[in-house]
């Protein structure tokens, strides 16, 4: 089959691949439909994550038809159309029992690797690295899904693709963001990064009863998306000083919630862009921390920021002081995609979101390479791309 | 069981780490010092002498060779050693003789004091932390902490303790691990294993190079539910004993399988350095199959990805051909 794949910096191509097949009896096979690049494909794109091997088959977020279930799959059968979950869950562990799945403790076979970093192993994910489990992903023309009976998500054949495809990550990751502010009538939001999961995150703030939300970038059509498809309020930080503005927004108390949907390459104009860029290249950091710390600073006493951009390992000046006291909570988590996809599936059904609105640009598969240079540049307005591999 | 009694009595609460303590750490330091050391002074004895200030003459070179030789000699036998007491002692006689070495450089004419003087107060810096290292490990061995199984490791020998925590009733995980049958099918290594009457058993694995070892062992204690324990009779190629604990886990959250290896390695104590090197050690081929009990256990199979069913790094992609027989999980890590 096809599949693109990682080979270096920079350098992903779409190769002739073998066919996946089922290693254990709780396996599935998918043949997929639709999948997307994801912000964080771009950390591996850009040499950020370490443990890549030349070859690795990348993609998270995938669905499609399973065209063959492992003995131990009853709940599938050939011919389903699924949506796929990006984390890997066995379902039956202490993590995935308590509703944390993407932090179950039996899904990643190299674990070991995870553990050295971390101090104890997520779960494994579909095409992240091989400290990640080294799963091949769903940018390909063919999947195999393990834990069959935990995972995939059954979609109605009314909605289309495009509207259900982001359950396997991005949707129910800015929902996550979302949900761990615990939104009080009145609060206002404030999310860095409107990419689409600060889209869905400012979306998911709406839904949830927040009273207003502000989103922040830099790039026009990202702000524009915000306001006009989400109904947000919008600050552009190369043209305004955030915390000032957020200060004036409210009246000097700061937003009640604060969303980091940035994660580790965030960029900042000018010296403190520049501090953290230089210490990242000479690996005395390794994440650049710059949206973190701003939401942190802006946050109301007694606030939670709440952190769903990707971060991989450490960072520097982190505003501890700032945290310990003005009672701030940090929560943060890969999202439990598990947990949340049927009531946002849900949620789709009943027309109140209609996640397709991130989607800028369709590709084939086999353009892959030009979809990754595209959407790392954000050229020709690029938001989101959805590939299609037949 | 006098030591498991040691071991819940509320006098001793406090937690000992019998693996790495603080002193088995500083020891390590100093073997992996040793090994540096002694690669310079073999691999470029002219420029480790100008370092210290010694006339670069043919006798100091013959002289700081042997001595390499020394240090490599003592930096293999700390590393292969869990409490490696004998052999910091040997460190520090070796520190004594480079002391009188460096006395006999102060003291000649044609060598550079300056160089000769820091070199002296390196060297009874590094003494100084052999002798407490020494002396550390030395004492707690006299302590008789040792639990029985310990206490039959000879001088080559290695201990590893691991624990996981598996969600099921201590009756379902010792009711799986007393079948030794089912040890293979998570210790990826065995091959078999099949019991031969008795409590005797016959053991198969892969070693390394891929070469197959064989051994017999014997079951010296099992207390259902509880406890199993088990040692390779004598003329087996790997010497070793070991015990498995079952253990329900405090707030009912399943059972603590708690396992501890004594062994002396094939390939002596060189193999067991050399293991270290490339990962290959037990402690973590223990920890990763406790990991794999703990997958076959909750989920009924082990976690398996497109790259981690080779041995060896492998990219990301589906196998060409898989039966689960031609590819085991990793053996080299």
């Amino acid at each position: 089959m096809r599949a693109n794949c990682w080979m270096g910096k920079h350098d992903v191509r779409v190769e002739q691949v073998p066919d996946p097949k089922i290693l254990n009896d709780r396996d599935a096979i998918v043949r997929i439909t639709s999948t997307a690049i994801c912000g964080s494909d771009l950390h591996l794109y850009n040499g950020y994550v370490p443990s890549m091997e030349k070859g690795d088959v990348l993609g998270h977020e995938f669905m499609g038809e399973v065209v063959e279930v492992g003995r131990g799959v009853n709940n599938l059968k050939k011919g389903d159309r699924v949506v796929v979950p990006f984390p890997i869950a066995c379902g039956s562990c202490f993590s995935c029992k308590k509703g944390l799945f993407s932090v179950c403790e039996n899904s990643n076979p190299n674990a070991w690797m995870a553990e050295k970093m971390w101090g104890h192993s997520p779960a494994g994910i579909f095409g992240y690295s091989h400290m990640l489990g080294g799963y091949a992903g769903g940018q390909a023309e063919y999947a195999r899904v393990p834990y069959a009976d935990v995972g995939p998500l059954k979609v109605p054949e009314e909605l289309s693709d495009e509207q259900v495809l982001f359950l396997s990550d991005i949707f129910p990751t800015g929902y996550m963001g979302a949900d761990m502010c615990n939104i009080q009538p009145g609060d206002t939001i404030a999310v860095w990064g409107c990419g689409p999961v600060g889209q869905f995150a400012m979306k998911s703030a709406y839904l949830l009863g927040a009273e207003r939300v502000i989103g922040i970038d830099r790039f026009p059509e990202r702000l524009r998306m915000a306001r006009e498809k989400v109904g947000a309020e919008t600050l552009n930080y190369e043209e305004v000083d955030v915390r000032e503005a957020l200060s004036e927004m409210t009246g000097g108390r700061g937003p009640d919630s604060c969303i980091d949907a940035v994660g580790l390459e965030a960029h900042a104009p000018g010296l403190l862009g520049a501090y953290d860029k230089a210490k990242q290249a000479v690996r005395l950091e390794t994440d650049r921390p710059i949206a973190l710390r701003q939401a942190i600073m802006s946050c109301r006493n007694g606030g939670t920021v709440s952190v769903i951009g990707v971060y991989g390992g450490f960072i520097d000046k982190f505003p501890m002081g700032a945290i310990v006291n003005r009672s701030l909570t940090i929560k943060s988590g890969q999202c439990h995609v598990q947990h949340y996809m049927r009531p946002l599936l849900e949620r789709i059904r009943k027309g109140e979101i209609d996640p397709s609105f991130v989607i800028t640009h369709r590709m084939k598969l086999d353009d892959a390479p030009e979809g990754f240079a595209k959407f790392l540049e954000k050229q020709d307005d690029c938001i989101k791309i959805v590939l299609k591999p037949h | 069981m006098a030591t498991q009694a040691i071991r819940h009595s509320e006098q001793s609460r406090e937690y000992r780490n019998e693996g790495n303590g603080q002193e088995e750490r500083l020891a390590n330091g100093l073997g992996w010092f040793s090994i540096g050391l002694g690669v310079a002074e073999l691999a470029a004895p002219r420029q480790v002498a100008r370092l210290i200030g010694a006339k670069d003459e043919d006798q100091t070179i013959t002289v700081l060779r042997a001595y390499g030789i020394r240090e490599l000699a003592a930096g293999f036998g700390i590393l292969s050693q869990t409490r490696p007491a004998g052999w910091l002692w040997g460190r520090v006689a070796g520190d004594l003789l480079d002391i009188a070495s460096l006395g006999k450089t102060l003291s000649s004419d044609d060598s550079n004091r300056g160089r000769a003087l820091a070199a002296t107060a390196a060297v009874l810096g590094v003494t100084a932390l052999d002798v407490h290292c020494a002396q550390q490990l030395s004492r707690s061995a006299d302590r008789g902490e040792m639990t029985e199984d310990r206490a039959r490791t000879s001088e080559g020998g290695k201990e590893v303790r691991k624990t996981i925590i598996i969600d099921r009733s201590p009756e379902e995980v010792y009711s799986f691990w007393h079948d030794f049958s089912n040890l293979p099918s998570f210790m990826r290594h065995l091959e078999s294993v099949q019991t031969t009457g008795g409590n005797r058993s016959h053991w198969k694995a892969k070693g390394l190079a891929g070469k197959t070892v064989e051994w017999d062992a014997e079951v010296t204690d099992d207390q259902p539910n509880s406890r199993i324990a088990w040692r390779s009779l004598q003329g087996s190629d790997v010497q070793h004993s070991g015990t498995v604990r079952f253990e329900q886990a405090p707030g009912g959250r399943g059972t603590l399988v708690r396992v501890e290896l004594s062994y002396s390695p094939p390939g002596g104590a060189i193999g067991a350095t050399v293991a270290k090197l490339f990962h290959r050690e037990p402690g973590q081929q223990i920890a990763d199959d406790l990991r794999a009990l703990k997958q076959v256990m909750e989920t009924g199979e082990i976690a398996k990805s497109d790259a981690s069913i080779h041995s060896g790094m492998h990219a990301a992609q589906p196998p060409e051909t898989y039966s689960p027989r031609s590819m085991s999980a990793r053996s080299g890590r």
